[in-house]
């Protein structure tokens, strides 16, 4: 505990100036303030932390308080961190540490430059070392470091969604050093294994093939990106995972890389080349698509004579600055109209599942009134549209789910933006 | 007070298990090892009773072979004090003989406490803490789910199925088949398992199974087979239906 400094202050039982008595009562303007009183050392301690040293900057003006999805649900926002440093809480020992979905609609606001998106996964990081990690992160993580993806499926399965269509694709893992493709296709986690992800993925395979993309996929040699693995604090298992894909992407020569998750593609683009020493041309496939505007719309005869609106991604968005490419295909589906949500583009509201929120859903619950999720999906049930346009494919399982907890099964669809492209595309 | 916690590597049951030609083992050609997650809770186990400073030094056990390393790094990591792989002389062709071999690597180490995971997927009847501890001439409490030590005391709480609890004293040196720690067991970290693998030290024991042939001889291993599957039925007459084909309605 500090010493204030006034402690040693002489006091007097009577003060007379002048001839004037100007004795005061005792009252306890005369004792130090509560606030001198609190042990600050977990404030200290994370703002010496590389990478957290901006949370010092927080001068408590609240602007970022109304931007953070977590608030709407429950109580929390960087002033509100801040203000519980203050106070005396150690946030690497404290469940607050996890609330973040590290969205940065706070940093977009933020005029101190406060930066959550940093600050977050260096303190979780410290967490993560000292043995601080919620009880759903350290199975994710488990799973992670024993099969190379977070649900813990069988590594070797990882390319059994193909199955079906085993001759339209060319997986690269058992292929030789060399073999190149023009896409080389990164499939993810999702999309290779749960069941509302394979929808998609054959979705995508089939639109590659009728543009005639030449692509090939890493199958069972791919490993999960390893985003959520670093924003969770464990850089030791992110690093592996940059430096396993990474051979990967070097030993089969490509023009593109193409992830269809915003988390690769903001690990791939912004992360790796810190690890490995190379830069990747990745492209996001709502970017690849719209290079191929004109050819695509060519084959999206079919009408999709819908209402529908679309969540941008927290990671593709905020993250990267792209709100454009997801846009161009929407407005290409023929038929469709296309309402925006209140909360979009740069103001988007996060889905919940990033920054490692995915696994978190108990101890967040705790936390919050409603899952973000639910949140959201209750804005796009307002806007009348009938279909939930997606581009990230955590958000297909989470927002399905909400769906349901707001009564809007069989009024509102959530699809992914290639599944409806796949669906304009007549057989030929 | 000195624990030491062995370690078994399993078959991972996310993979699809497959017999070999020979119709009587596993192909394990085709296997994925992991550790066995009981032993995961009987390493926690340990490492609580050290953080609590009512053991001096957890010594991790595993036999040599593929993986063992992994598995002794990251039992470092997560608190540990040593690790050491048991070379094995010829084959642990049964789970009594693997388990000789243990209690043989045990004696050698010497410790007041050896810990143990209840079962494992491929010794369902928990056969290693009791033919450990009887090998050993020790008091064996199996599916333990807390221990407190004090002095050469050890107090043993197990669970009976209903919900029982039963508290037992045990005299040290003594076997315990963990059936769950106390809390989940811990997650190591990559870049600490990195750190302990550039630092630390794996030492090795030995184990010779001089115990002859085993007097199991398995016959046939096949997978279990295939029920015709369940029907769903619509509603309660359905059932009634069922029942009155049955003649039991
Ligand atoms: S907007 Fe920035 S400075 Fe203002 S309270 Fe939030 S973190 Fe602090
Ligand atoms: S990054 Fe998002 S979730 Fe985290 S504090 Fe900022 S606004 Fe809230």
């Amino acid at each position: 505990m500090s010493e204030h400094k006034y402690q040693d202050s002489v006091q007097l039982e009577q003060v007379i100036v002048d001839g004037m008595d100007i004795s005061g009562h005792w009252n306890k303007m005369f004792v130090p303030r509560a606030l001198t009183q609190f042990d600050i050392s977990g404030l200290e301690q994370l703002r010496d932390i590389p990478g957290a040293e901006s949370i010092n900057n927080c001068y408590q003006c609240a602007k970022c308080v109304g931007s953070c999805p977590v608030e709407y649900v429950g109580s929390y926002g960087p002033r509100k961190i801040y203000r519980k440093l203050q106070i005396g809480t150690n946030l690497i020992e404290d469940d607050y540490l996890w609330l973040c979905t590290t969205c940065k609609n706070c940093v977009r606001v933020c005029p101190k430059e406060v930066n959550m998106g940093e600050i977050i996964p260096a303190a979780r990081e410290k967490a993560v070392l000292g043995g601080f990690i919620p009880d759903e992160i350290q199975e994710m993580l488990q799973s992670v470091s024993e099969y190379g993806n977070p649900m813990g499926e069988s590594a070797r399965k990882r390319a059994k969604w193909t199955k079906p269509i085993k001759d339209s694709i060319k997986n690269l893992a058992k292929a030789e050093e060399g073999e190149s493709v023009d896409v080389l296709w990164f499939v993810g986690d999702f999309y290779a294994y749960h069941g509302r992800g394979n929808d998609a993925a054959l979705a995508m395979v089939n639109v590659f093939n009728r543009l005639g993309v030449d692509f090939g996929i890493l199958g069972e040699a791919e490993k999960t990106d390893g985003d959520s693995q670093r924003l969770v604090g464990e850089s030791g298992l992110f690093e592996d995972l940059a430096n396993h894909n990474d051979a990967l992407f070097e030993k089969f020569p490509h023009k593109d890389l193409v992830v269809n998750d915003p988390h690769a593609y903001n690990a791939i683009k912004k992360f790796y080349p810190g690890i490995t020493g190379n830069t990747r041309n990745v492209t996001h496939y709502t970017q690849f698509l719209s290079s191929r505007l004109d050819e695509l719309k060519a084959l999206m005869t079919k009408s999709f004579d819908k209402k529908v609106t679309f969540h941008d991604p927290c990671y593709l968005g905020r993250h990267n600055d792209e709100y454009n490419a997801p846009r161009e295909l929407i407005n290409s589906i023929p038929g469709a109209t296309f309402i925006e949500m209140p909360r979009h583009k740069e103001q988007s509201y996060c889905c919940g599942g990033g920054g490692g929120g995915m696994w978190l859903d108990g101890l967040v619950a705790n936390y919050t009134s409603e899952r973000l999720s639910t949140n959201r999906v209750r804005e796009a049930v307002e806007t009348g549209a009938e279909v939930l346009l997606v581009c990230c494919p955590y958000e297909v399982s989470r927002f399905e789910d909400a769906v349901k907890a707001v009564n809007a099964e069989g009024k509102l669809e959530v699809m992914d933006i290639v599944e409806v492209i796949n669906a304009c595309i007549p057989e030929g | 007070m000195k624990i030491l916690v062995l370690l078994r590597q399993v078959p991972d049951l996310v993979e699809d298990l497959e017999v070999d030609d020979s119709g009587k083992a596993l192909d394990v050609s085709e296997i994925k090892f992991k550790l066995n997650e009981y032993d995961e809770h009987a390493l926690e186990e340990a490492i609580l009773l050290k953080e609590r400073g009512e053991a001096d030094e957890v010594v991790a056990l595993t036999q040599e072979g593929e993986g063992s390393e992994k598995v002794l790094y990251t039992a470092l990591a997560k608190g540990a004090t040593l690790a050491k792989s048991i070379a094995i002389s010829g084959e642990a062709s049964d789970s009594a003989q693997f388990a000789k071999l243990m209690a043989e690597a045990a004696k050698a180490e010497g410790g007041d406490m050896i810990m143990v995971g209840v079962q494992s997927v491929d010794d369902r009847d928990g056969q290693l803490a009791p033919i450990v501890a009887a090998s050993l001439d020790m008091p064996c409490i199996s599916a333990v789910t807390g221990v407190k030590v004090s002095g050469n005391t050890a107090s043993i709480f197990k669970e009976y199925s209903g919900g029982i609890m039963a508290e037992f004293e045990a005299d040290l040196p003594a076997v315990i088949g963990i059936q769950a720690a106390e809390q989940p067991p811990r997650y190591a970290p990559v870049s600490k398992i990195k750190q302990i693998q550039d630092s630390a030290e794996i030492g090795s024991l030995s184990a010779s199974s001089s115990n002859g042939a085993s007097s199991i001889e398995v016959l046939a291993l096949a997978p279990p087979p295939k029920g015709e599957g369940a029907k769903m039925l619509d509603s309660g007459k359905d059932l009634l239906d069922v029942l009155k084909d049955l003649g039991v309605a």
